[in-house]
């Protein structure tokens, strides 16, 4: 269950759109802040708050790179794999990370802490390779730095 | 070099509303809502040469006078900050720079058009462009540049950003459409074309950033000087090209229209990085066709680009060198295409991955013979999907089988990939 002020906010966002669904995204992305990952009661939720069936929510959350419809790790390392990251070394940037955290591509460790992903170009194509936690882009990550960042998430 | 987009940044942040003022800002509004017609507005445009910096290269001005003005009910605008298409990242560097510039253009656009509500549609990954494009509009409202009756106008207009949730496919137009009106964002079918029904049924025009954000600059300086600052009496207007890969200087610079491909490699970006020569670069984004050596003194504008066998998309160059195989590289981006379709209609669902096991084996040193004959066939089937995404992933697979076939068949012929040892 959300809590009472977050029901309001949404209803409000909903209240402001054009119509109902455009404000779908908004919610799912505000359901998935508050509970890590779109869990299957956010999705009931979702539907409820814009008057839109389950099957529907699930239509549009499978649908989005940066949604999460299964568990995620406290912090989601998206790690670019396009052309430009690509030409520029990110498989090893990617091999190194997987190493270090003991997982392959799309495994989440087991404290929890890390879950990794291969993504879609981040537009940060000229500071290649890139990655991007949360909302954070980091900029010509090598070998080094990418080990340098674990540990700062790990010991904040 | 004269600078349209760029000629308010400041160094290591963004222009202040106050600064972007005293340079000018928002004086090509005043002067378009007191001096002149909504029609006057468009034929500037038209006037111009502007052409759509989204990918197309379709006239600006002229896919506005589509828009039929008698129909009732709503018009929109949206303004596609969707850029997910690899190697492409200047509409980030433009607001993160200035991202009044867009407001005031996409202002004179909804004038022009008659459009009352006006949409930035931005993907996942550009919140910092949100908040500058969310402060910029509380701003230019707070100053009478927006909302209800403009500098007594009587012309009102209302901008929304929309923060995406990260599919390479939003970008598509129709797809857009759908994705903001909160549907699954598979495109539509075309006609009818946005500029008759297309947001919620009514008339839309969609433009990218940079077409937008040229419009003030239009409408202060005349169409002449705008046409005028582009390299070749052909070419109209400044583009944004933003450079990644085996450069010196990969950044995102703002040049005229029509400039030489080596040009920009060896001025602005400082040439190739130290022990690499060049080998090939994708003119204009993730799905054109490449460029070698041979096109190195093609202008970068539409048609030259287009007539050297590629296409200026949107401006992004991602340069590679020597080391780099062609093979890897075009799985590398068919690969990304396969994983961003939208699994609608068949020839991209399947056909995508199926061009992607072909290069892999022959990238693997188990490739033959024939499967060059099945490439070449889909890069001709696949123009036959539902929209340009499919096209668009044949690209470089054209490319590379245009160029650098010798390169497939040598992987073929030694089995292996002549550039990993
Ligand atoms: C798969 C696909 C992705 C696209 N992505 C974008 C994009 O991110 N930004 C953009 O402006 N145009 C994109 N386009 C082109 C748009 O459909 C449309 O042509 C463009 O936004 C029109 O703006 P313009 O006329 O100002 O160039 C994409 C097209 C396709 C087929
Ligand atoms: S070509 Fe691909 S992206 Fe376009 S509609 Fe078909 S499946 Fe979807
Ligand atoms: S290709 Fe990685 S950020 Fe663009």
């Amino acid at each position: 269950m959300i809590p009472e002020n977050m029901r309001q906010e949404l209803q409000n966002r909903i209240a402001s759109a054009v119509t109902n669904r455009e404000a779908a995204v908004d919610v799912m992305k505000s359901l998935q802040a508050h509970y890590g990952w779109l869990t299957d009661e956010a999705v009931v939720e979702a539907a409820e708050l814009l008057g839109l069936t389950p099957l529907q929510i699930e239509e549009l959350a499978t649908f989005y790179e940066m949604i999460y419809r299964r568990p995620v790790g406290r912090y989601v390392i998206h790690v670019c794999d396009s052309i430009s990251c690509w030409a520029m070394g990110g498989e090893t940037v990617m091999g190194k990370i997987a190493g270090l955290l003991g997982i392959s591509v799309g495994g989440t460790t087991a404290d929890g802490l890390f879950t990794l992903l291969p993504c879609c170009c981040l537009g940060n194509c000229g500071q290649s390779p890139t990655l991007m936690i949360g909302d954070t882009i980091y900029n010509r990550v090598t070998a080094e730095s990418a080990a340098e960042l674990i540990e700062q998430y790990r010991n904040p | 070099m004269e600078q349209i987009l760029f000629r308010h940044n400041r160094p290591g942040r963004s222009v202040s509303f106050a600064e972007y003022r005293s340079e000018g800002g928002f004086t090509a509004l005043k002067t378009a809502l007191k001096e002149m017609s909504t029609n006057e507005v468009q034929q500037s445009v038209i006037d111009s040469g502007l052409r759509g910096r989204g990918g197309a290269g379709f006239p600006t001005g002229k896919k506005w006078s589509f828009v039929p003005r008698n129909l009732p009910g709503p018009r929109w605008l949206i303004c596609n900050c969707d850029e997910m298409e690899p190697g492409t990242y200047k509409d980030r560097i433009l607001l993160e720079a200035n991202p009044y510039s867009l407001v005031e253009g996409i202002t004179l656009a909804c004038y022009a058009i008659g459009v009352r509500h006006a949409f930035i549609f931005i993907r996942r990954g550009y919140e910092q462009a949100a908040i500058n494009l969310r402060r910029a509009i509380a701003e230019a409202n707070g100053a009478g540049f927006l909302g209800e009756n403009i500098l007594g106008s009587g012309f009102s207009c209302d901008i929304d950003v929309h923060v995406s949730a990260g599919r390479y496919i939003c970008g598509e137009e129709t797809a857009l459409i759908n994705a903001l009106e909160g549907k699954r964002a598979n495109p539509r079918a075309k006609p009818p074309f946005p500029a008759v029904k297309g947001l919620w049924g009514g008339p839309t025009v969609v433009n990218n950033v940079e077409s937008l954000a040229n419009i003030p600059y239009i409408i202060s300086n005349g169409p002449e000087w705008f046409k005028a600052t582009a390299a070749t009496p052909e070419a109209a207007g400044m583009k944004l090209f933003c450079v990644s890969g085996h450069v010196v200087n990969p950044a995102c610079f703002e040049l005229p229209l029509g400039m030489p491909l080596g040009e920009i490699i060896e001025g602005p970006c400082g040439g190739m990085r130290q022990g690499s020569r060049f080998k090939a670069c994708l003119p204009g984004g993730a799905s054109t066709p490449y460029f070698t050596i041979e096109q190195w003194d093609v202008p970068m504008d539409f048609d030259p680009v287009a007539k050297a066998g590629s296409r200026l998309g949107t401006g992004g160059i991602v340069v590679f060198d020597q080391n780099t195989c062609m093979v890897a590289a075009t799985l590398n981006l068919v690969r990304f295409y396969a994983r961003e379709s939208c699994g609608w209609c068949t020839p991209c669902r399947e056909g995508l991955p199926f061009v992607v096991h072909l290069l892999e084996h022959i990238e693997n040193g188990r490739g033959s013979e024939e499967h060059i004959d099945i490439l070449r066939e889909h890069v001709k089937h696949l123009n036959q999907a539902f929209c340009a995404l499919a096209p668009g992933a044949m690209g470089p697979l054209d490319g590379l089988l245009q160029h650098f076939e010798d390169e497939v068949r040598e992987h073929i012929a030694t089995g292996k990939c002549p550039c990993r040892n």
